[in-house]
């Protein structure tokens, strides 16, 4: 379930990717992030495969939850890794605009 | 256990490279005089790899602290505490690690193929245009 969860991800980030306009969202960084682990996920999967066989398929509710939470809180981590990402490269100047729009209020 | 050690430690080395290949780069362009437009540098394309394997050390590095298998205090690794442990950990780090590896590293050598057939025929369409 994690590994399904992150290659949609992958996926999505991918086609929001080759739909911008310009690179002011650093939208690679989120591709890199979701393709990295889901190649690394697809290794433990068929690792996991060939010692479990067709049980593999068919894991317990529990351990279903547990890797579906988990999966979503990659998602997470790697939606938060590329924001701090974003405001810190500041491609747009936005967080600059910001800061300096509050020095000259001072 | 550990098996994003494995990409983690590939990920340094290629970061190294893609620093000595930039600098090579530099160093070629400003002989020349000008950058060939034609070709994607090398560490472009070693920037890709690196960031494929830090983005997959990190968060599997994350999986690993939610099954209790990397810890905030020494070793680090809770299987490391135990030598029977320690041993599964090194053979899963030689198996699943390695082959982790391996299959983004040829993941990344495809995606440098298609990249310079796409900016060959891009740069091919220039020329007929011109």
């Amino acid at each position: 379930m994690t590994l399904l969860i992150t290659v949609f991800a992958a996926v999505i980030s991918t086609v929001l990717w080759y739909r911008r306009k310009n690179d002011d969202m650093r939208l690679g960084t989120l591709c890199f992030l979701f393709w990295g682990a889901s190649l690394m996920w697809l290794v433990d999967a068929i690792f996991e495969y060939a010692e479990l066989k067709e049980a593999y398929f068919t894991p317990a509710l529990e351990d279903l939850i547990n890797d579906s939470f988990l999966g979503l809180s990659v998602v997470a981590l790697a939606l938060v890794i590329w924001l701090v990402r974003l405001l810190i490269s500041d491609p747009k100047g936005s967080v600059r605009s910001a800061l300096t729009k509050q020095l000259s209020g001072q | 256990m550990a098996c994003f050690l494995v990409s983690a430690a590939e990920a340094v080395i290629v970061k190294s490279a893609e620093k000595v290949a930039e600098k090579k780069e530099v160093q070629s362009e400003g002989k020349s005089g000008h950058a060939a437009a034609t070709k994607l540098p090398f560490s472009v394309k070693l920037r890709w790899l690196s960031r494929l394997l830090v983005g997959g050390a990190i968060l599997l590095a994350f999986e690993h602290v939610w099954h209790g298998e990397v810890v905030p205090w020494f070793p680090f690794l809770t299987a490391m505490a135990d030598p029977g442990d320690a041993a599964e950990m090194f053979h899963e780090m030689a198996t699943v690690g390695v082959a982790m590896a391996v299959l983004v590293t040829v993941v990344w050598i495809g995606m440098c193929i298609v990249a310079d057939k796409i900016v060959a025929r891009a740069s091919h369409g220039q020329e007929v245009e011109a």
